[in-house]
């Protein structure tokens, strides 16, 4: 088996550390005294409970349903009780807290029904909603649902399906350990991932510092009697990262505005494939995941830890060292301090590393740049780190992003080789999320803008339509009035005028529609009078409408004990002299 | 002489032609520079500046009515931009700047008045006559205005606290300790 293989520029070559902790198999971590299990382990929209505080769960059971494609579902590690759902502090660098569920495990791990299922006797369809439901993510670190990833571009017809076993982060060995015991199953999975892609080739990478993983893959492929071609590949970091790893394997670069799949080629960790098969052939969703325990311990070795469990207590099982001062999530270079060991392990906890001042000293101090350009040569992704690093220190994120900001990995490289000791990262690390967060302010500045200015046009053109509205009844008014008091004349004043009309109809029509006349009538009088009353408190009164202001403003001081006789005697009494009279 | 006048002018004639074809085929319907200016405001709506919104506001600065500093949700770094853009001197806010805030109205105190939903800029609050009303977080910008029109003084502006979606990566510092 002959393989070509392309190199990538960049990368170093740290210590790997990698031995102590492979020299004991996987091991079951114990159920711990509670899970935390926060609902939003992936990249993607945050998943929806599906349960509720005092509820039993069964091991597998679906406590956080996905929301919306990108996302991904979340079962419960064990069965027991749901004790509450309530905001805990979350594994990521700031510390923050994350909506989780509380489960109080019940000690008998009890699955629920599972169901094996075969992928080839299912539509493509199908399968992906399956993995979505049981919540297979990205578990080398990026977390990102799978099955999102699982549809061919539909110009390119794939070639390359690309199994990520590099693991080139020192320290971890989580991913060496599972090719090594559970080759078979990872095997197996990868026929899933094959057959929705439709991929005509796979790649199996692997570096060349794990030959019994290489050994154990390799019988595994030949014992399904597989074609797939393992490949050691040469250890040097970041080579597991996925563009990278395409490029080592199969000479194609990724370019930043591209997807991997629009060049045919897709890329999924060994454990994710792991995951997959056994959430389709096992009906097994994703409860557990194997981290390394490492650094600073007694006993470092990789556990296969539910979701949910407390750092602190897996941290336990490895026996910490007395000067253990920090713990690292994920690898020494692209990984971070854990704020705090309540934090549960989530789908991304791939390494946990105790560190000691002695073994992880503190950074020195920053010293200025010197433009060695160390940086620009490790850096895998050809950017200029130093420039970038220039503009993301003076704020000037325009700059950075013409620099390729958005295409840096943050592998960390730079950082390891730069003389003057600058968390070049860190810098980058900033710059990127105060984008992103300028990105939001604007997006909602924008959508504030489009709502403000749609409120006004309502409000522009409720405001015509009023105008409009009354411009109407006050044209119809004038109209209206000439033929209606013709009319009330006719029919009130001699009600015999309207039989003549009537009288070829039958007599019962004839007396409905004698009423009915009236009614018109007696509303057009009416109004009438409120029309002619309207005018009323001007100017240029003549001298018998002042006379009769008079007369009512006595009458109404006369009868002042009785206001409701007032009001009534008030409307009928302006306008027409002889009704005053009546009154 | 007499033909290099005659050059001049046909010089002019020919030249003030083109002037006159430009402006008409090139003009710029509106001010573009009250669109950039509006782009820097935050789009608040909230009339803290004195200016019946954004637009505006936005338009007074380009007139030379107005200063750049008036707005609060603007911020030191949206006056920081104006500056830029205008060529003019960085001042000081005129008013305190706030945290991003959002309104949250008490939903057991609120008599369904309908009054903040006539103030809101941004439809932001839902809600009908005698009927409860609630503030749309997402959408609230946090302008204040319905503050003042509640009869019952249930509307309270809180700020926006950081949750794993807000978070930001901090600016790295040289701690001075160890450095020294």
């Amino acid at each position: 088996m002959l393989q070509r293989l392309f190199g990538f520029k960049g990368g170093v070559k740290p210590q790997t550390h990698k031995a102590p902790s492979v020299q004991e198999p996987i091991a079951q971590a114990p159920l711990p005294a509670r899970l935390y299990v926060p609902l939003h382990q992936s990249i993607g929209g945050a998943p929806t409970p599906r349960v509720e505080a005092g509820e039993d769960v069964l091991k597998g059971q679906l406590i956080g349903g996905a929301d919306g494609w990108v996302s991904a579902a979340v079962h419960a590690p064990t069965s027991g009780r749901v004790v509450a759902i309530v905001d805990h502090v979350a594994a990521h660098p700031s510390g923050l807290p994350t909506l989780s569920v509380v489960i109080e495990p019940d000690g008998r791990d009890e699955w629920i029904a599972r169901t094996p299922l075969d992928h080839r006797s299912l539509p493509p369809e199908r399968v992906r909603e399956l993995l979505r439901d049981a919540g297979v993510v990205g578990l080398g670190g990026a977390a990102f649902p799978s099955h999102a990833k699982l549809t061919a571009a539909r110009s390119v017809p794939m070639e390359d399906l690309v199994i990520n076993g590099a693991e080139c982060e020192p320290y971890m060995t989580c991913d060496d350990m599972l090719m090594r015991e559970r080759a078979e199953e990872i095997v197996r999975g990868i026929a899933i991932f094959r057959d929705l892609l439709g991929a005509r080739r796979v790649l199996i990478g692997i570096e060349d510092n794990k030959p019994e993983a290489v050994a154990a893959m390799q019988a595994a492929v030949c014992g399904l009697a597989e074609d797939y071609e393992v490949v050691a590949v040469p250890t040097r970091y970041p080579a597991g990262g996925a563009k990278q790893l395409i490029r080592v394997l199969t000479g194609k670069e990724v370019p930043a505005s591209k997807r991997s799949t629009e060049l045919a080629v897709q890329c999924f960790n060994v454990a994710t494939v792991y995951t997959a098969y056994r959430a389709l052939a096992h009906g097994e969703p994703v409860v557990s995941r194997i981290v390394t325990l490492t650094g600073n311990v007694e006993r470092p070795r990789n556990w296969e830890v539910r979701l949910g469990t407390p750092l602190g207590d897996l941290v336990a099982l490895g026996r910490p060292k007395a000067d253990t001062s920090r713990y690292l999530m994920g690898g020494p270079m692209m990984g971070f301090a854990l704020p705090s060991l309540e934090a549960p392990v989530v789908k991304a906890t791939n390494c946990i590393i105790a560190a000691a001042p002695t073994t992880f000293p503190a950074s020195p101090p920053e010293m200025p740049c010197i433009r060695c350009g160390a940086c620009a040569e490790v850096c895998p992704h050809e950017l200029q780190p130093f420039e970038l690093y220039w503009f993301a220190r003076a704020r000037n994120f325009g700059k950075t992003q013409e620099y390729y900001l958005f295409d840096c990995i943050e592998c960390g490289c730079c950082s390891y080789v730069c003389p003057s000791h600058i968390p070049l990262v860190q810098y980058f690390r900033f710059a990127k999320s105060e984008i992103w967060a300028r990105e939001r302010e604007k997006n909602a500045a924008d959508a504030a803008k489009a709502r403000f200015e749609l409120r006004n046009a309502r409000e522009e053109r409720e405001k015509a339509e009023k105008a409009e509205r009354l411009a109407r009844t006050a044209a119809a008014r004038p109209a209206e009035k000439k033929p209606a008091p013709a009319s009330a004349e006719t029919v009130a004043g001699q009600p015999a005028a309207v039989p003549v009309d009537a009288a070829p109809a039958a007599p019962a029509v004839d007396a409905e529609a004698v009423k009915k006349a009236t009614i018109v009538a007696a509303m057009e009088r009416a109004r009438a009078q409120r029309e002619a009353a309207q005018p009323r408190n001007t100017e240029q009164l003549s001298r018998e409408q002042q006379q009769e202001i008079a007369a009512i403003e006595a009458r109404r001081a006369r009868v002042a004990g009785d206001p409701p006789g007032t009001r009534t005697t008030r409307p009928g009494s302006a306008p027409p002299p002889a009704e005053t009279g009546d009154s | 002489m007499i033909t290099t006048l005659a050059i001049m002018a046909l010089g002019a004639i020919v030249l003030g032609a083109a002037l006159g074809y430009a402006s008409i085929r090139f003009k710029v319907e509106g001010d573009p520079l009250v669109e950039k200016i509006e782009a820097i405001l935050p789009q608040t709506q909230c009339g803290q500046c004195g200016y019946p919104g954004c637009k505006p506001y936005a338009a007074a600065i380009s007139a030379g009515e107005a200063d750049i500093n008036l707005c609060p949700p603007g911020g030191m770094d949206g006056v920081r931009k104006l500056a830029d853009l205008l060529g003019r001197e960085v001042k000081p806010l005129e008013a305190e700047e706030k945290p991003k805030q959002v309104a949250i109205i008490d939903e057991q105190t609120c008599i369904g008045c309908t009054l903040c939903i006539q103030a809101c800029p941004v439809d932001a609050i839902v809600g009908a006559a005698k009927q409860m009303h609630t503030v749309v977080e997402p959408l609230c910008t946090g302008c204040e205005l319905c503050v003042k029109p509640c009869p019952v003084e249930c509307i309270h502006m809180l700020p926006i606290n950081e949750n794993l979606d807000n978070w930001k990566w901090k600016y790295p510092v040289i701690e001075i300790r160890r450095a020294a």
